[in-house]
């Protein structure tokens, strides 16, 4: 050895090892640099994941509240009969309104200058609630009700910070700056007030005059109709498609070409989805537009082959020793899959349906063409009928407003988007808890 | 007889049947159980099989063809209405079958009589009048000839389901009196049933199958059509995209070229801002994270991929197209004017794509193994020139695989393009610019009133063919590659 070191160059000979030289720390700098690259990259995600989520919060909360005119009003049967009688019976309504609200204001303490036209434009669309109201409760005529009526939707911007004073002229017919000047006087002595928007989350689509009034009720129910349709439809046949392919199918080239299938549609593009509903259930089976059971049978042809997938995956886990046991105290090959692979499956199962289910309740494009975008602003009659007539669903409700320029529907649709997360977050709990409790380590 | 109740009553009888045939298995063997052959129920559910499977297939068929068979005998006197004049066939078949529907109802809800509705005077001012009593509006005028098909229609479709009931009920009976007969001590109920569920559980499986045909049925013949109307060279060729809604046909140019750039522009921004951090991420979760920041960061980078694409779309509409616009827009260096563009979808679509891209790639990284690593430490290579050296080289192939996969991800994603990219179709290198994406174009031709007959319309399928084929290129290919130059450890 000692020869040998004596003909290697002198470099390595002369310094110690405690002291690195320029190549090492070259290296050592390009070990630190390329480690920081992936602290960039993982930073860069979180970033993304919170901007996303800060916008959609910022955003959508807003939807969820509601300037109101808080104040007791009183009707008495003459002015109902007049109104009644009248020619535009809302627009009476809302003249009595403006009236009592310019009482309360005259006759309160705070020492304004009352211009009747600022009043008017302040309140929201109220006489159409008034008008129900009394209609249906007669006897309520005569006494002070307490009211909680919409201001107008510019009011409720300037609540909620995306409507300010800079942009107003003197020529704009629906607000002047005095107006504003009002409003915060009323809000403080708690005529106008922000409460919980109730209309947004049981409320029914609006149109363009009034997205104050606009809510998402009736799309929730339109998007549980065909989540109902998916479940009794794609839990049945994915697990029997799975079992057949985990336990029975024969090792052929049929068996090969269902399971090159499947793993193709699994990455088909959801739109493509959406043109086979178009053409096959619509243009040839001629089954209605827009409602939930089209979307439901496209939305299930679309997550089978993610709960095959899953499904397959839970069959696999259950080891064999199960089956060969079974087997051996003399169950047929049909019995000790129903009996006993299943059962032991389910859990795993469930979890796959669960989150395919979610990824089907945020899926829009397929819905877009199967024409669930229309204007449907009631409830469905009947629940059987509700399945079969035009119904909307929560993503197209949300493009549907997000298409629309005014900026109280993008606020609205934003808030959906919140409602639309809640949804697909409590799935996604429930199918990490149905994990976490039976999961079996065998 | 409405389906519905059919379907009731077979599902009743079906029940009965069962407990028939459970019965009559034990009274065969005198109550002696282990005289059968099989465990009771199972005669019992031979006999439901027999009661309701027949008589389902047979509903079912019939629902499908029952129609089909109707338009094409009513289509001759369709034929003679539409001749010289500007409707298509398609709308005249669909208000034959809207007025058939009112007649339908007029007999259920508005207490006319089946020979009213079927009488040769009917005149159809009667009928509306009916109709709009029960709340249901027919809308566009309907000619007499109309009004004679539609009747022509409600009296086949009667009839057809007048037969289609009786058809059911009698296969429903006849199963359940055959099963029944077999059932006796020695007929060997288990194994038949066995039979009968393999039998279900294998149509479960070919569903699959027939769900590729119908994607690949109502691609192809609307495409034909469309080919017939337009050429398809100057589809796949043309360089403009125009289609005017005005005229019927022939002054649109529909070329596909403008499209599957915006397409294929919009995907490479999204895979430049998602290949490297996603890869990055992956190396760094798999090689230097500790378990701790591994279990926390992993899951959040997956969230990602699992929020709706609608809610991208929005993201990119309202906050990131904005803030581009602040950055690039008129009062910066003026590169932007609208939020819309090439940008602003391919960079949301980048972030929604990072967790595919990592979370393969990751996979791949763990199943490089760890004796490859320990090899190239003791050479004495850093942590991360064996990375660099090893591993990846090891793990490109399900990296690429991965990558190709996101690509098809992108190709195909809908709601970012639609609401981000913006609408004019353009062929241009500037990403700042709104260009329109295939998937976009989809949608916005098929989306409102559709009339299959206008090549406007049909060049949706057309369109969709290409985007079919390009993704599923896209997968075959990285399926390819990952079988093709996968090492094996073994």
């Amino acid at each position: 050895m000692t020869d040998l070191s004596a003909d290697m160059p002198p470099s390595f000979k002369q310094k110690p090892l405690t002291i690195s030289d320029q190549r090492t720390r070259a290296r050592n700098a390009a070990e630190k640099r390329f480690r920081l690259y992936g602290v960039a990259a993982i930073t860069a995600g979180l970033v993304f994941l919170i901007l996303l989520v800060f916008s959609i919060i910022s955003n959508g909360l807003p939807a969820f509240k509601k300037t109101v005119i808080a104040i007791d009003f009183k009707l008495t049967t003459e002015q109902f009969e007049t109104a009644e009688a009248a020619l535009l019976k809302t627009r009476v309504y809302s003249d009595y309104f403006t009236q009592t609200l310019t009482h309360i204001i005259t006759n309160s303490e705070l020492n304004l200058e009352i211009n009747s036209r600022s009043i008017e434009r302040i309140i929201g669309k109220v006489g159409g609630t008034l008008r129900q109201f009394y209609r249906e409760n007669r006897n309520m005529l005569n006494q002070p009700v307490h009211f909680d009526l919409p201001a107008a939707s510019r009011i409720d911007r300037y609540f909620k910070g995306t409507f300010s004073r800079d942009g107003i002229t003197k020529e704009n017919r629906f607000i002047q700056v005095e107006d504003l000047d009002l409003v915060d006087a009323l809000a403080e002595v708690g005529i106008i007030q922000q409460v919980f928007n109730w209309q947004f989350i049981t409320g029914v689509d609006t149109g363009v005059d009034n997205p104050g009034g606009a809510g998402i009720g009736a799309a929730v129910l339109g998007s549980f109709m065909m989540m109902i349709v998916v479940l009794l439809l794609s839990l049945p046949i994915g697990v029997a498609a799975s079992i057949y392919l985990q336990e029975f199918a024969p090792k052929n080239w049929f068996t090969d070409f269902i399971e090159v299938n499947i793993s193709n549609l699994a990455a088909v593009p959801s739109i493509v989805f959406g043109i086979l509903g178009l053409a096959i259930f619509i243009q040839f089976m001629h089954l209605p537009q827009s409602a939930p059971l089209v979307g439901g049978l496209v939305l299930t042809l679309m997550t089978l082959p993610t709960i095959i997938i899953s499904t397959r995956a839970s069959l696999r886990a259950v080891p064999p020793s199960i089956r060969d046991a079974a087997l051996a105290v003399g169950a047929s090959k049909m019995q000790a899959v129903f009996h006993h692979v299943l059962p032991l499956a389910m859990p795993g199962i469930l979890t796959g349906t669960i989150i395919g289910l979610a990824q089907a309740l945020g899926e829009t494009a397929p819905l877009l063409l199967i024409g669930m975008v229309g204007f449907v602003a009631r409830y469905p009659d009947s629940i059987l009928g509700g399945f079969e007539g035009p119904n909307s669903a929560l993503p197209a409700q949300i493009f549907n407003w997000a298409s629309r320029s005014d900026a109280v529907f993008v606020e609205k649709a934003w808030g959906g988007i919140i409602i639309l997360l809640i949804f697909l977050l409590s799935m996604n709990i429930v199918a990490v808890l149905l994990r976490r409790r039976f999961e079996r380590r065998w | 007889m409405p389906v519905l109740w059919l379907i009731l009553i077979i599902i009743a009888i079906t029940t009965v049947g069962f407990l028939l045939g459970c019965s009559r298995a034990q009274r065969s063997v005198n109550g002696n159980v282990r005289a059968l052959h099989s465990l009771p129920s199972y005669y019992g559910i031979n006999v439901g099989i027999w009661t309701a499977i027949p008589a389902f297939v047979i509903l079912g068929l019939w629902l499908l063809i029952q129609p089909v068979l109707i338009e094409s005998h009513i289509q001759q006197s369709v034929q003679s209405i539409a001749t010289g004049k500007d409707v298509t066939f398609g709308l005249i078949m669909s208000d034959i079958r809207r007025v058939a529907d009112g007649l339908e109802l007029a007999i259920t809800e508005g207490g006319m009589t089946l020979d009213e509705i079927q009488s040769n005077d009917l005149d159809i001012d009667t009928l509306l009048q009916t109709l709009n009593s029960l709340g249901v509006i027919l809308g566009t005028n309907v000619s007499n000839s109309v009004l004679k098909s539609a009747q022509e229609y409600q009296k086949l479709s009667a009839g057809g389901n007048i037969l289609m009931s009786i058809t059911v009920l009698a296969t429903m009976i006849t199963g359940l009196g055959l099963a029944l007969v077999k059932t006796n001590k020695n007929f060997r109920a288990r194994i038949s049933v066995e039979y009968g569920i393999l039998a279900i559980l294998f149509f479960a499986a070919s569903i699959a199958i027939m769900t590729t045909i119908g994607i690949l049925f109502s691609l192809a013949v609307n495409t034909l059509e469309f080919f017939k109307l337009y050429s398809a060279i100057d589809f796949f060729f043309g360089l403009e995209w125009a289609p005017s809604f005005s005229g019927r046909g022939g002054s649109s140019s529909l070329g596909v070229i403008p499209l599957l750039w915006g397409t294929l522009y919009i995907s490479v921004i999204a895979l430049l801002v998602a290949v490297p951090i996603g890869i990055y991420a992956a190396i760094y979760l798999s090689e230097y994270a500790t378990p701790k920041v591994r279990a926390f960061t992993k899951p959040l980078l997956e969230i990602l991929a699992g929020i709706p694409t609608i809610v991208y779309g929005l993201f990119a509409l309202l906050t990131v197209g904005p803030m581009l616009v602040k950055v690039f827009g008129n009062n910066t260096v003026g590169w932007m004017d609208g939020g819309t563009a090439v940008i602003t979808a391919g960079f949301v679509m980048g972030i929604m794509l990072i967790p595919f891209v990592s979370s393969l790639s990751d996979d791949i990284i763990n199943a490089v193994p760890q004796t490859l690593r320990d090899g190239s430490y003791g050479l004495g290579a850093t942590q991360s020139e064996t990375i660099q050296q090893i591993v990846l080289p090891a793990a490109l192939p399900g990296i690429v695989g991965a990558i190709l996969l996101a690509a098809s991800r992108a190709v195909g994603e809908t709601m970012i393009v639609v609401l981000g990219a913006g609408a004019a179709a353009r062929l241009s290198l500037n990403p700042f610019e709104a260009m329109t994406a295939v998937t976009a174009k989809i949608v916005s031709q098929l989306t409102g009133d559709s009339d299959f007959a206008s090549p406007e319309v049909l060049v949706a399928f057309a369109l969709g063919t290409t985007l079919f084929f390009l993704t599923l290129g896209l997968n075959v290919l990285a399926l390819y590659v990952v079988r093709k130059y996968r090492e094996q450890y073994e």
